[in-house]
C-alpha cells in the first residue's frame, strides 16, 4: 500500500489520492486506519440499513410488531404530542405562529445580511415573550384560555427555551456589571449570587425551585411548575452568561474607558456608547455557546416531570399501543438525538462563524 | 454635558460621587435585606401551615430505605446522616472514575483530531460533532434503557474470557482479596512512593547542579512497582483474585457494578470526553510551530521533541480549562436523578424530601454540598494554575 502511494509527489493528485496517502503514510497509521475501517463497516452500513433500508414507513403499530428496523411510524403516530402536546387541536395555529416567530427571529440575528441586529434582538428579547404568552395562554382578545399543564412536547422546549434565552441575556449583563462596578457591596453581592448558581447543578436548582420557592413566596400564591422551571434556568443562564460578559469586559482596553471619561462622558453613557457595543460584538460566539448549552438543558425537565420533546418521546413509548420491543425505542432515539443534533449542530456553526469574522476583523 | 475639567476635580463633585456611592450600596443592601425578610416570614408562615418539622434533628433518625449501592456499611435502620455520607460517596465515585475514563478517551480523541491520517481526523471529528451536540440526558437514556436495559439476564451474560460479565443486573468484574499477611506489600508500596520521591528530588537537584543526571523514570519505577513486587513474592503472593461466578440465578464473588453506575460512567465519560479532547487539541495547536521547529533543528529525535518541548508547553494550556471541565463533570452527576443512581440529588432530593418533607432544610443540605465541593476543588485548581503559571518577565 506505501509502495502504490509512493511514487505521486506531495501535493499532487486528487483529493481522493491525497486522503487515501495520509492514511498509509507509517506502519502505525495503517494499522490505525485497518482498525477505524473495521470499526466504521462493522456499524456503519448496519446503521443505514437499520435506520433507512429495514425502516417502517407506513402503517400502524402493527407495521414494526418485533420486526427489524426503525419503526418510523411511531414518530409519524405521535407526531402530533411530540411537537404540540396536549394542545387542543382547534389552537395549533397559536403554537405556529410562536413557531414562525421564533424561527424569522432567530434567523434575522444570525443570518449575514441583516442589518439593525442589535435593534432586532431587543424587540425580540421585549415583545416577542409577551407576545407568546398571550397567544399561548389565551383568556384575553377572544383566544380560549389554554391550561399551561396542556403545553408539552417541541413546544414546551421551544418555550422554555427560549423564555431562558430572553431572561438570562439581560439578568447576565447587570450581573456582569454589577460584578465589574467599583462599589464594594455590589460587586460582593453579585460575586456571590453568581458564585453560588454556578456552584450549584442545575438539577438540585429546579428542586429548589420547585420545593422551596412556593414556601419563600406569600401563603397562597400559586406560581405554575412552569414558572417556577423558568424561574431556575433563568436564574442559572444568567450566571453562565454573566462570565461570557465579564470576559467580553474584561477584553476592552483601559484606554477606550480612559478615553471615554475624558470625552467627559459618564459611567453610565461610557459603558453604553462606548464599552457594551464593542465588548458585545467579543461576546456573541460565546452567547450563541450558552444558546446551545439552554437547548440541551431543557431536556432536564424530565426528571421535574414536564413533557418536553424529549420526555414526549419517553412517555410514547411507554404508550401501550407501542410496547412493542427495542425497535421503537430506539427509533424514538434516534430521531430526537437528530433533531437536538441538528438544532445544536446548527447554532455551534454559527458561533464559530462570528468568531472567525471577527478575527478576521482584528 | 461637564466640558470644564475643573468640575471634575472640585471637592464638591467628589463630596457628590462619594454620596452616590454610599446611597447605591446602602441601598442595595436595604434591598437584599428586605427580600430576605419577606422570604423568611413568608417561609415561617408556610412551614407553620402545612405543619412541618423544623431543624436538622431529622438526621439523627433512622432514615427506613435502603439504598443498593453502599461504599460504607448502610441498611434501613441505618440514620438519614449516614444516608447522606453514602449518598455523597456514590456521587464522589461516579465522578472519579468517570473523570479518568473521559481524560483517556478525551485525550486519545483530541490528539486524532490533530492526526496527520486522515481517516482518524475524521473519525475523531465527528465523534466530537456528534456528541456535543446532543443533550447528555439522551445519551443516558440511550445507554441505560436501549444499551444496558435490554441485556440478557445472568444466565446468558456476556462475558470476556469468564473472567468479566455484562448482564441486566450490571458488570461483574474480578476482584482483589487480600490474604493474611498482604499488609507488607502495602507497606512496601508506601515505601516505595516515598523512596521514589526522594529519588526524583535528589536526581532533579544533581541534574540542576551538573547538567546531568540518570534517567528518573526507570528508578522511580522500580521503587513504585518493584519494591511492593519483591515483598509479594517473598510473602508467597499473599492475595488472589477473586473470580465473579453464577450461582443459582445470579453472580457470586467479585465486583458486582449496577447498570446504572455503568450508564452514568458511559454517558458522562463520553460526553465530557468531546470537550476534553478540543480543550487537547487547543492546546497542542497553541505551541507555535518556530518551538517545534527549532527543537528539531536543534537534533531532537521525535519523541523528545513530544515529550521535552510540546507536551510541557501544552499542558499549562490544557490544565485550567480540563480542571472546569471536570468540575462540569462533577455537575452533572446530578443526572442520575434520571435513572435512579442513588447519588446525592436523588438520595436527598428525590427519597430524604418526599420523606420529611423538610424541603428547606433538605435543599439547603444538597446544594451546601455541591457548593462546598465545586469550591473547594476550584480554588485548588486556581492555587495548581498559579503554582504552574508561566514566569512573567
Amino acid at each position: 500500500m506505501t509502495a502504490l502511494a509512493a511514487p505521486l509527489a506531495p501535493g499532487l493528485g486528487s483529493r481522493a489520492t491525497r486522503f487515501l496517502r495520509t492514511c498509509v503514510s507509517s506502519p502505525g497509521s495503517i494499522a490505525l486506519s485497518l482498525a477505524l475501517l473495521l470499526a466504521l463497516g462493522y456499524t456503519l452500513p448496519d446503521l443505514v440499513d437499520w435506520a433507512f433500508l429495514a425502516g417502517h414507513w407506513r402503517g400502524g403499530p402493527a407495521a414494526c410488531d418485533h420486526t427489524y428496523g426503525a419503526c418510523w411510524t411511531f414518530v409519524a403516530a405521535r407526531w402530533s404530542q411530540l411537537v404540540y402536546g396536549a394542545y387542543p387541536p382547534a389552537q395549533w395555529w397559536r403554537v405556529d405562529i410562536v413557531f414562525a416567530l421564533v424561527l424569522a427571529g432567530g434567523a434575522a440575528l444570525l443570518s449575514r445580511r441583516v442589518l439593525y441586529k442589535g435593534l432586532i434582538g431587543l424587540l425580540l428579547m421585549a415583545v416577542a415573550p409577551p407576545v407568546a404568552a398571550v397567544l399561548l395562554l389565551g383568556g384575553v382578545l377572544g383566544l380560549q384560555p389554554v391550561s399551561v399543564t396542556a403545553w408539552g412536547g417541541l413546544m414546551l422546549t421551544v418555550v422554555l427555551g427560549g423564555a431562558a434565552l430572553a431572561g438570562a441575556l439581560p439578568v447576565g449583563l447587570v450581573l456582569a456589571l454589577c460584578r465589574r462596578s467599583s462599589l464594594p457591596v455590589i460587586r460582593y453581592l453579585a460575586t456571590g449570587l453568581i458564585e453560588f448558581l454556578r456552584g450549584v447543578p442545575l438539577i438540585p436548582l429546579l428542586f429548589i425551585a420547585m420545593n422551596v420557592l412556593p414556601l419563600l413566596l406569600p401563603p397562597g400564591t400559586d406560581l405554575s411548575p412552569l414558572m417556577r422551571i423558568v424561574v431556575a434556568f433563568i436564574l442559572f443562564n444568567g450566571a453562565a452568561m454573566a462570565e461570557v460578559f465579564r470576559g467580553g469586559l474584561q477584553a476592552i482596553p483601559k484606554g477606550q474607558y480612559e478615553a471615554a471619561h475624558s470625552l467627559g462622558l459618564g459611567h453610565a453613557k461610557t459603558m453604553a456608547l462606548v464599552v457594551l457595543p464593542q465588548a458585545v460584538a467579543i461576546v456573541t460566539p460565546g452567547l450563541v455557546n450558552v444558546a446551545v448549552a439552554i437547548v440541551k438543558e431543557t431536556t432536564v425537565i424530565y426528571i421535574i416531570g414536564l413533557f418536553d420533546f424529549l420526555t414526549e418521546i419517553q412517555a410514547g413509548l411507554q404508550a401501550p399501543n407501542w410496547l412493542l420491543g427495542d425497535q421503537v425505542r430506539d427509533t424514538g432515539y434516534f430521531f430526537a438525538a437528530l433533531v437536538y443534533w441538528a438544532v445544536c449542530f446548527g447554532l455551534s456553526r454559527v458561533s464559530a462563524r462570528l468568531e472567525l469574522q471577527r478575527e478576521r476583523r482584528l | 454635558m461637564r466640558s470644564a475639567a475643573p468640575a471634575l476635580l472640585s471637592p464638591d463633585h467628589w463630596t457628590r460621587r462619594r454620596f452616590s456611592a454610599v446611597a447605591i450600596q446602602a441601598s442595595a443592601l436595604v434591598l437584599v435585606a428586605a427580600l430576605v425578610w419577606f422570604g423568611a416570614t413568608n417561609a415561617v408562615a408556610n412551614i407553620e401551615r402545612l405543619g412541618v418539622a423544623t431543624g436538622f434533628d431529622f438526621l439523627w433518625r433512622p432514615a427506613g430505605f435502603a439504598i443498593e449501592q453502599h461504599l460504607i456499611p448502610y441498611d434501613e435502620s441505618s440514620t438519614y446522616a449516614t444516608a447522606f455520607v453514602v449518598a455523597v460517596l456514590n456521587t464522589i465515585v461516579l465522578a472519579l472514575v468517570s473523570l479518568v475514563l473521559a481524560t483517556i478517551i478525551g485525550f486519545a480523541v483530541g490528539l486524532g483530531r490533530r492526526s496527520r491520517n486522515a481517516l482518524a481526523h475524521g473519525v475523531a471529528t465527528s465523534y466530537v460533532e456528534t456528541i456535543r451536540n446532543v443533550p447528555l440526558l439522551l445519551q443516558l437514556f440511550f445507554w441505560y434503557f436501549a444499551m444496558l436495559r435490554p441485556l440478557p439476564a445472568p444466565r446468558q451474560s456476556l462475558s470476556l474470557f469468564h473472567v468479566v460479565f455484562l448482564n441486566s443486573r450490571g458488570l461483574m468484574l474480578p476482584r482483589l482479596v487480600a490474604d493474611p499477611g498482604f499488609d507488607l506489600v502495602l507497606w512496601a508500596l508506601a515505601a516505595g512512593l516515598s523512596l521514589a520521591a526522594l529519588a526524583a528530588r535528589l536526581l532533579a537537584r544533581r541534574r540542576a547542579l551538573t547538567g546531568s543526571a540518570l534517567r528518573t523514570w526507570p528508578i522511580v519505577l522500580a521503587c513504585v512497582l518493584g519494591l511492593p513486587l519483591a515483598a509479594a513474592a517473598v510473602t508467597g503472593f499473599p492475595m488472589h483474585w477473586e473470580v465473579p461466578h453464577l450461582r443459582g440465578f445470579n453472580f457470586d464473588g467479585g465486583i458486582a457494578v449496577l447498570p446504572e453506575f455503568v450508564a452514568m460512567t458511559l454517558a458522562l465519560s463520553l460526553y465530557s470526553a468531546s470537550y476534553i479532547a478540543e480543550i487537547v487539541r487547543a492546546g497542542l495547536d497553541a505551541v507555535s510551530r518556530g518551538q517545534i521547529e527549532a527543537a528539531r533543528a536543534l537534533g531532537l529525535k521525535p519523541g523528545a521533541v513530544n515529550g521535552k518541548i510540546l507536551i510541557p508547553q501544552a499542558l499549562r494550556i490544557i490544565v485550567p480549562p480540563l480542571g472546569n471541565e471536570y468540575l462540569r463533570l462533577f455537575r452533572n452527576t446530578t443526572l442520575a436523578a434520571a435513572i435512579a443512581y442513588s447519588d446525592l440529588t436523588q438520595v436527598f432530593g428525590g427519597t430524604v424530601l418526599n420523606q420529611t418533607a423538610q424541603a428547606l432544610e433538605v435543599m439547603v443540605i444538597v446544594a451546601g454540598t455541591y457548593l462546598v465541593i465545586n469550591l473547594a476543588v476550584s480554588s485548588l485548581l486556581n492555587w495548581y494554575n498559579r503554582h504552574i503559571a508561566w514566569e512573567q518577565r
